[in-house]
C-alpha cells in the first residue's frame, strides 16, 4: 500500500487524544467522516493530518454536522470500509439518531467518543453524561481510564466489532480532558505490530461487490423489525463478551497488557468498595490502598465494557463484599443513576447481602478528589459495621449548598 | 414471502437483489434477471396507481422520451421500440404522457378501470392548431 511507516519510541508522551489517533493510524483507517468537537477534535485532526502526511492510505471526509458525519460514516462503511470518527457531548446528541441506524445495520463503526458534559449549561469538561445518552443504542462500549487504555482498546474495538460474528459498532470512551489532554508515557505497538492485530478488514454485504448487489437501510413494520432488533439484542448478549475476552487474551499476548471486561483492585478480600467509571477509577485505586493502610479492607472495581453490560462478571467481582458504593457522574434527573440501577439488578439475584449505595459526582468535570474518596470509604466502612445503609441510597459528592439526599 | 424465525435471516436488515452471483446485468434484459423476492421488480404495486397509461402504437415515433423520463423504469423497450408498460410498478404519475411529442400523443392517461381497446378505438385525432 502507498502510504508510510512510522518509527515510534517503545514510550512516547501522549495524551488521549493523540493516542487514539495513532491507533487509528495504525489500523489504517479508510473513511474518517468527522465533525470536529472540544475534547474530541484532535483525534480526527491527528488522523487527517497522519492522512494528508502519507501515513494512512485513507480519506478524511469533513461535514456539516456530527448528524452528517456518523451518516457519512455508515454509508462509508455499508460500501465496505473500515471507519472511525470521534465526537463528545453535543455532537454526540445529535449523532443518536444515526447511532442506532449503524447498530441495527450491523455496521462496524469505531467511535471515540471523549466524554463531556451535556447542556444546558453548556459546559466543556467532562462527565459522562454523553457516554450514558448512547447506553440502549446497540453499539459495544469500551472505557478507558488512561491514555494508554484509550490507544490500546481503540486496537481492541476494530478487531472485535469488524469480527464477522459480531458486526456491530463500538465505542471507546475517555473522559474529557483529565484522558484526552493529559499526556501520560503510553507503551506502543510497533505499526506492523498493531496492524498484525487489528488485521485486514474483511467486508460483508458491502455495497461495492458489485456481483453481490444488496440494499442497506430497508423498512420493516410490525411484520419483521422485531426479529431484528431481537437477533441485534442476542448477538450483543451471548457473543460480544467472550468475543472480547478473547481479544484481551490476544493483546496480552502480544503487548503484555491485560485487560479484563470488568477490572478489579484489591477485591480479593475487600468489605469495602467503590464501583465506577474513568479517571475516578486511577483516583480511587489510589485512596484504597491508602484506606487499607488504616484498616479498611477498600477495593475498587471498574467497569471495561459498559454495553453489552457484564451482567454475571460484576456480580462476580462484588462477591463477598459487605459495602458497595456505585458512582454516576451523570444526573439522573428524577431516578437512580444508570450504574447504581444496573447493578442493583446484577446482585438483586444473586447470593449476596451486599449494602448498596449510590453516588452522583463529578458533574461538569467537577474534580472527584482523594479527601472525597476517603469520606466515602468511611462512609462505606460505617455501613458494612452497622450492617445497614446509614444514609439515603443516594447522595451528591461535592456539590455545593445543602446536602442532598433521596431515596 | 415465508416469516423466518429471529435466527434465520442475514444479519443488518440487508436484503440481496438477486439470488447468487451476477454478473453483465447491464447485458441482461430485466425478465431474464435473477431476481430475489427481497428485489421490489418482484412486487407489485400497481394498486398504488389511480389512472393508467394506454400506450398506442399507432402513432409512436419510438424517439423513447418515456422510457428515458419514466421515474420506474416501467416503460418496455426492446430494440429502441416502445413495447408496452409495465403495469406491475407504474404509477400513474404521468410523465410518459407529458414528454410524448407525437400529435395526437401516443400515451395517455385513463381511469384504471378503462378498457384498452375501446379507448384506443375512440383515441383524439390529430389536433390541426397545435400542429
Amino acid at each position: 500500500m502507498a502510504f508510510d511507516k512510522m518509527e515510534l519510541k517503545d514510550v512516547e508522551v501522549w495524551d488521549g487524544n493523540y493516542a487514539a489517533a495513532q491507533a487509528l493510524r495504525q489500523a489504517q483507517v479508510d473513511v474518517v467522516a468527522a465533525y470536529p468537537i472540544t475534547p474530541s477534535t484532535p483525534i480526527v485532526e491527528g488522523y487527517a493530518k497522519f492522512t494528508a502526511d502519507g501515513y494512512v492510505e485513507g480519506e478524511f471526509v469533513m461535514v456539516e454536522s456530527e448528524h452528517a458525519a456518523m451518516s457519512a460514516c455508515i454509508g462509508a462503511a455499508a460500501a465496505g470500509g473500515r471507519v472511525a470518527t470521534a465526537t463528545s457531548s453535543q455532537g454526540y446528541a445529535l449523532m443518536v439518531e444515526t447511532l442506532y441506524q449503524a447498530s441495527g445495520m450491523r455496521l462496524p463503526i469505531v467511535l471515540n467518543v471523549v466524554n463531556r458534559a451535556l447542556a444546558a449549561p453548556l459546559n466543556v469538561n467532562g462527565d459522562h453524561s454523553d457516554m450514558y445518552l448512547g447506553r440502549d443504542s446497540g453499539w459495544i462500549q469500551l472505557d478507558a481510564f488512561s491514555p494508554q487504555e484509550a490507544y490500546d482498546l481503540n486496537l481492541i474495538a476494530f478487531k472485535v466489532c469488524e469480527d464477522h460474528e459480531i458486526r456491530l459498532p463500538c465505542m471507546v470512551h475517555q473522559d474529557g480532558f483529565m484522558t484526552s489532554h493529559t499526556a501520560q508515557g503510553v507503551n506502543t505497538l510497533s505499526d506492523d505490530a498493531a496492524y498484525g492485530f487489528v488485521g485486514e478488514y474483511k467486508p460483508m454485504n458491502d455495497m461495492l461487490d458489485f456481483e453481490h448487489p444488496v440494499t442497506h437501510g430497508v423498512q420493516t413494520e410490525e411484520d419483521w423489525h422485531f426479529e431484528h432488533k431481537a437477533r441485534q439484542h442476542n448477538d450483543l448478549m451471548t457473543k460480544v463478551i467472550p468475543k472480547i475476552q478473547a481479544a484481551f487474551n490476544d493483546f496480552e499476548k502480544l503487548s503484555g497488557r491485560k485487560y479484563n471486561i470488568v477490572e478489579r483492585y484489591d477485591m480479593d478480600d475487600a468489605d469495602v468498595c467503590v464501583v465506577c467509571m474513568g479517571t475516578s477509577v486511577e483516583t480511587a485505586r489510589e485512596v484504597a490502598l491508602e484506606m487499607r493502610a488504616k484498616g479498611i479492607k477498600a477495593g475498587v472495581v471498574g467497569l471495561r465494557v459498559i454495553r453489552p453490560f457484564p451482567f454475571f462478571e460484576i456480580a462476580e467481582a462484588l462477591r463477598g463484599v459487605k459495602s458497595i458504593a456505585v458512582l454516576d457522574r451523570s444526573s439522573p434527573n428524577g431516578a437512580a443513576g444508570m450504574l447504581f440501577n444496573e447493578i442493583a439488578g446484577a446482585l438483586y439475584n444473586a447470593d449476596t447481602k451486599a449494602l448498596l449505595s449510590g453516588y452522583i459526582y463529578g458533574l461538569g468535570g467537577r474534580d472527584l478528589t482523594k479527601k472525597h474518596l476517603v469520606d466515602l470509604f468511611n462512609e462505606l466502612q460505617a455501613n458494612a459495621d452497622a450492617g445497614k445503609v446509614t444514609t439515603k441510597l443516594q447522595q451528591f459528592i461535592g456539590v455545593r449548598g445543602p446536602k442532598l439526599a433521596y431515596l | 414471502m415465508a416469516k423466518k424465525g429471529w435466527d434465520e435471516f442475514e444479519i443488518g436488515a440487508m436484503l440481496r437483489t438477486f439470488d447468487g452471483k451476477i454478473d453483465d446485468i447491464a447485458g441482461t434484459r430485466q425478465e431474464d434477471r435473477a431476481y430475489s423476492q427481497n428485489s421490489s421488480y418482484t412486487a407489485s404495486v400497481s394498486d398504488w396507481r389511480l389512472i393508467k397509461p394506454v400506450f398506442n402504437k399507432d402513432y409512436c415515433i419510438d424517439c423513447q422520451f418515456c422510457w428515458v423520463y419514466c421515474p420506474d423504469v416501467s416503460i418496455i423497450s426492446r430494440d429502441k421500440k416502445l413495447v408496452g408498460v409495465d403495469m406491475d410498478h407504474c404509477k400513474g404519475c404521468g410523465i410518459c404522457v407529458e414528454v410524448c411529442p407525437t400529435n395526437p400523443k401516443s400515451l395517455l392517461m385513463f381511469p384504471e378501470q378503462a378498457e384498452e381497446e375501446t379507448v384506443i378505438a375512440n383515441w383524439p385525432k390529430k389536433d390541426e392548431e397545435e400542429a
